[in-house]
């Protein structure tokens, strides 16, 4: 467990080194970076192996930081941060391979891209809320070099969009956090004292403090109508910041919304939680109605994005033992199968056709031209589907019973999203991939494409294996997640299940 | 417990096959055929082995394998074999070779389609033998991404509509199913069909779901019931199949009409009636209704129809809603006083009956229709042809025994099936069996207006030119499943001996809760 902080140290390293690196060769970057985040997914890997799962984070490291202010240094996990530390290992590595063939300026790319990674790494394992959020700018400002720089369709406005969203959404919660430090009479920044502080507070304000809070990190989660940024951002983002961005970074702000605006106010949630419901499953089937009528294959997968989120915040937004596991599960499970999806629009067909565009791509015999990406797509779409077999199953499975719990309308209402989902992921596969079979070639179309390189087909089988892996056993997650949920913080939010 | 695990073995040999045949990229057209087909028939060989030990008085789960797998849910890696499903497995055991040797020609990507064939056996299988919602549910959604593509990569020209149509309404229905199956899991924990069963029958699952709210056991009833009536599929929720069916090539219409219809019938009889016997119960007259006007008007559509393909897939449409007309029957008459079980467990022998005779005539139509494309170069109206009978004795004859056997003349195998429904459908609800004669009728005419135009008179159309008889490989498929409607016509205890005394149970102990 003690070797979980060095995840952060050894992203950082890699950044610095894969920056020096870059000045040399493409070659030795990318490898640099390879090795710097496959050793950090293999640190947490390591971890996992002697965690012992309960209540409560396990503190791993603790300074004081800023004394006067009550600031720690303070580096903690349990089971919910330990899934998502794996899944940030797994889907930064994913994420190199797939970024084999930058060559234009790869040590700033992969130095970037290492620092988000480090970033999101220290939000998953911080215990303070300014040390969370310290890390979470950490994150945010690399994304926006690496989409205005390395990017494609409409990058600048893309990269903007995010950034100001992200920025927003932080200011708000800064501004929360703040209130209720200061309401505490500035004792401290841990989750447990700010809890307490905001407990002090009048219900009004509660609910105001919460109102920010929640919303800010659910910005970044996708939540609807705060999603706007995410399509845009992923459709514009170079294929590994898709991927680390869908996969992982959305995944901050259902961690923030998890970890720091739930147990801050039960009063808030309490007169909150029916709208943040009802906004998660209008979310799941509007994006998803949206991806069914998009034209570019990009954007079809960036609202499947939101669409998929909004089942990570009906979960918390449901507040119960199971629909909580499940939201996390479901975190783990869209950040492997996003990925997986990012990878083969991003790099293997865009870099390839050079189009995203639905009714290009039906021209091109791809499914002949490409059969390893056409059967990755395939089963990252089954996935996707929520069919069972693979992660996203017993996730939504997980969810939509704890839903169920709470008010059976909502589960009613995102089991149409999985209808919905079942449908523009199909009509995606269907046109991308195998709309020309039952033509005969036509002349002068596109005869050969350049084959998948070794790098991409061992990211697509690293993604591929875990979404199968904790589709056919999820408890090897759910039992890291679930006794972390009996912890007194959550305790006092989520309500039991039989589980 | 058996030591060998014989029900695992029989779900992923087909899938071992699929393996292989994914990991041998450059195997021939020739090798993946052979590959497949050997491994397709493993599920006859260990259906046989199964057989031998299969204890027919006994009316549990037998060589059942249970082990935990899910904790937190709850979930069990869960496999039994009764009559009931042992019946369906030998369907499936024997369609799944059929359908493959009836694909033989096909020359377009042999491996990947023999690959997604054996897939799709595999989760048949599993779907008749799974006891877990968890487990069984993985092989229900399963089924429908190989027969998707088997469907738009192989089928006619309308093959990318019919594909997804087909996919997005079983999707829809699974949908409220799984919605169902969260709210019984949020309501009793279990997601067992034994222990559901069990709930079922005492009335703690309709107790426990309306301890939530009163309308929930209802609500939850339908959740369930769409998802198994557009499998099926249940008038009005067809409409996906004539379509499906008649796009999707030969050997795929065979499995779909065999097979995955029955897993429609499958879920009725082992988790909708089990589970809900009273809402089904309430619901028992409309539903009537339902099954009649599948049985009665889809048989009327299959007259009108020019397509034979269309024809067949609307003539299933018919039979099958004889299946469910029998359980509906038995349903509503269910705690009526002077109620004797015999007519109950008439009505249900005559569903399981139907299941397996439906697959080998309609399979065998199917296969007709294919050879009649075969000769004609893709043509199927019924006004193509004339006089084949002429041109190919031997063909018509086993095409016509295929149709005999469909129709239900007494001494094929049909006969029984469809007696059996009647006979119990009529000791129960005697104006639903007046009504759906007429579909019978209606089935009669237009198999012998298909007989009579496409088999006599003068050789016309695509039959005035060459048109050569059953070959080799036509006979292999055909001679098997026509044998079995003669030996199945005669000796029907050969079958009904597996599930009679499951039947006689079933019958014995209906009631309400």
């Amino acid at each position: 467990m003690s070797l979980l902080p060095w995840s952060i140290y050894v992203s950082l390293a890699g950044a610095l080194l894969a920056l020096a690196a870059g000045r040399h060769s493409a070659r030795a970057a990318r490898w640099v970076a390879l090795l710097a985040a496959s050793g950090a997914w293999a640190l947490t890997l390591l971890a996992a192996t002697r965690f012992v799962p309960g209540p409560g984070l396990q503190t791993l490291v603790d300074h004081a930081w800023l004394p006067s202010m009550g600031v720690h240094y303070h580096l903690a996990a349990d089971g919910i941060s330990l899934t998502l530390l794996v899944l940030t290992g797994l889907a930064s590595t994913a994420g190199v391979l797939f970024s084999w063939n930058i060559t234009e300026r790869a040590g700033e790319f992969f130095a970037l891209f290492l620092t988000l990674v480090a970033g999101v790494y220290g939000v998953f394992l911080s215990a303070d809320a300014l040390l969370f959020f310290a890390f979470y700018e950490i994150a945010i400002v690399p994304k926006y070099f690496l989409i205005a720089i390395w990017g494609s369709t409409n990058r600048e406005y893309g990269a903007m969009k995010l950034a100001l969203y992200s920025f927003a959404g932080s200011a708000m919660v800064l501004a929360g956090l703040l209130w209720v430090y200061a309401a505490g009479g500035g004792h401290g920044f841990a989750f447990g004292d700010l809890a307490q502080a905001a407990a002090t507070l009048p219900r009004h304000q509660q609910i105001v403090v919460f109102a920010f809070v929640f919303f800010g990190f659910a910005t970044l989660a996708g939540l609807f109508p705060l999603h706007t940024w995410a399509p845009t951002g992923h459709v514009a983002a170079p294929t590994a910041a898709s991927m680390l961005l869908a996969g992982v970074v959305m995944k901050l702000g259902a961690y923030g919304c998890l970890r720091i605006a739930l147990p801050l106010s039960p009063v808030g949630f309490a007169y909150w939680q029916t709208p943040i419901a009802w906004l998660a499953v209008i979310g799941i089937v509007y994006a998803g109605l949206v991806a069914l009528m998009q034209t570019d294959l990009k954007f079809v997968i960036g609202y499947s994005s939101v669409s998929h989120m909004g089942f990570v915040m009906l979960g918390i937004a449901a507040a119960n033992l199971q629909s909580v596991g499940g939201a996390v599960l479901q975190m783990f499970s869209h950040g492997v199968i996003a990925g997986l999806l990012f990878a083969v629009v991003g790099r293997m067909v865009y870099d390839r056709t050079h189009t995203r565009q639905l009714a290009e791509l039906r021209a091109m015999p791809l499914h002949r031209l490409m059969p390893f990406a056409a059967a990755v797509f395939v089963i990252a779409g089954i996935a996707s589907m929520g069919l069972p077999g693979f992660s996203g199953f017993p996730a939504e499975l997980t969810i939509l019973v704890g839903a169920w719990k709470t008010n059976p309308a909502w589960a009613a209402v995102g089991a149409v999203g999985v209808l919905v989902a079942a449908a523009f992921t199909l009509r995606a596969i269907q046109v991308s991939f195998f709309g020309s079979v039952d033509k005969p070639q036509p002349a002068g179309q596109v005869t050969h494409l350049e084959p998948i390189t070794l790098a991409e087909k061992a990211g697509a089988i690293l993604l591929i294996s875990a979404t199968v892996l904790i589709g056919l056993k999820p408890d090897i997650l759910l039992n890291w997640i679930n006794p972390a949920l009996q912890s007194p913080l959550f305790q006092t939010v989520l309500r039991g299940g039989p589980s | 417990m058996s030591p060998l695990p014989l029900l695992s073995l029989l779900v992923f040999f087909p899938w071992l096959g699929a393996l292989l045949l994914a990991c041998l990229p450059r195997l021939g057209a020739r090798a993946s055929r052979v590959l497949a087909l050997g491994f397709s028939l493993s599920t006859l060989v260990l259906t046989l082995a199964a057989l031998a030990r299969f204890d027919c008085a006994s009316t549990g789960y037998q060589f059942v394998e249970r082990h935990g797998w899910i904790a937190s849910l709850n979930v069990h890696y869960h496999l039994g074999l009764d009559g009931l499903s042992l019946l369906l497995v030998m369907l499936t055991g024997l369609l799944a070779p059929a359908g493959l040797l009836a694909s033989w020609r096909q020359e377009r990507g042999t491996r990947f389609f023999s690959l997604l064939f054996l897939i799709l056996q595999g989760a048949a299988i599993g779907v008749f033998l799974a006891l877990d919602f968890f487990h069984w549910f993985i092989f229900w959604e399963l089924s429908l991404i190989p027969a998707y593509f088997l469907i738009r990569l192989w089928g006619g020209p309308g093959a990318a509509r019919a594909a997804y149509q087909f996919v997005i309404y079983t999707m829809g229905g699974s949908a409220f199913l799984l919605l169902g199956f969260a709210a019984i899991f949020a309501a009793t924990g279990s997601l067992d069909f034994a222990q559901l069963s069990q709930m079922g029958a005492d009335g703690t699952l309709a107790a426990k779901l309306a301890a939530v709210s009163g309308w929930w056991p209802q609500a939850v009833f339908l959740g369930v019931f769409l998802g198994f009536a557009v499998k099926v599929p249940l008038y009005p929720f067809h409409t996906w199949l004539p379509l499906a069916y008649a796009e999707a090539p030969t050997g795929v219409s065979m499995f779909l009409t065999g097979v995955m219809s029955k897993m429609g019938v499958y879920g009725f009889l082992r988790i909708l009636w089990p589970l809900f016997p009273g809402p089904l119960h309430a619901a028992a007259v409309p539903l009537l209704w339902l099954a009649l006007g599948g049985a009665v008007l889809g048989a009327f559509a299959a007259m009108r129809q020019s397509d034979l393909k269309r024809m067949v897939a609307y003539s299933s449409v018919n039979h099958l809603s004889y299946c469910l007309l029998a359980l509906f029957a038995v349903s509503a008459a269910t705690g009526r006083s002077g109620l004797t079980s015999e007519a109950s467990a008439a009505a249900l022998s005559g569903t399981l009956l139907q299941m397996f005779n439906h697959g080998l005539s309609a399979g065998a139509l199917f296969y007709c229709i294919g050879m009649l494309e075969a000769r004609s170069g893709g043509r199927r109206g019924i006004g193509d042809f004339g006089g084949v009978r002429a041109a190919a004795p031997v063909f018509a004859g086993l095409c016509g025994i295929a149709m005999f056997s469909s129709l239900g003349l007494p001494g094929l195998n049909g006969f029984i099936g469809e007696f059996l429904i009647f006979r119990g459908v009529w000791g129960l609800v005697p104006w639903a069996a007046a009504v759906a004669c007429l579909g019978l009728f209606a089935t009669a005419f237009f198999l012998l207006t298909f007989w009579q135009r496409v088999f006599h008179g003068p050789r016309s159309g695509a039959a005035s030119g060459q048109f050569s008889d059953a070959e080799p490989l036509d006979l292999s498929v055909l001679v098997p499943l026509v044998a079995l409607m003669f030996i199945l016509g005669v000796l029907p205890q050969l079958l009904t001996g597996l599930f009679n005394p499951l039947i006689t149970s079933w019958a014995n102990h209906l009631t309400l809760p």
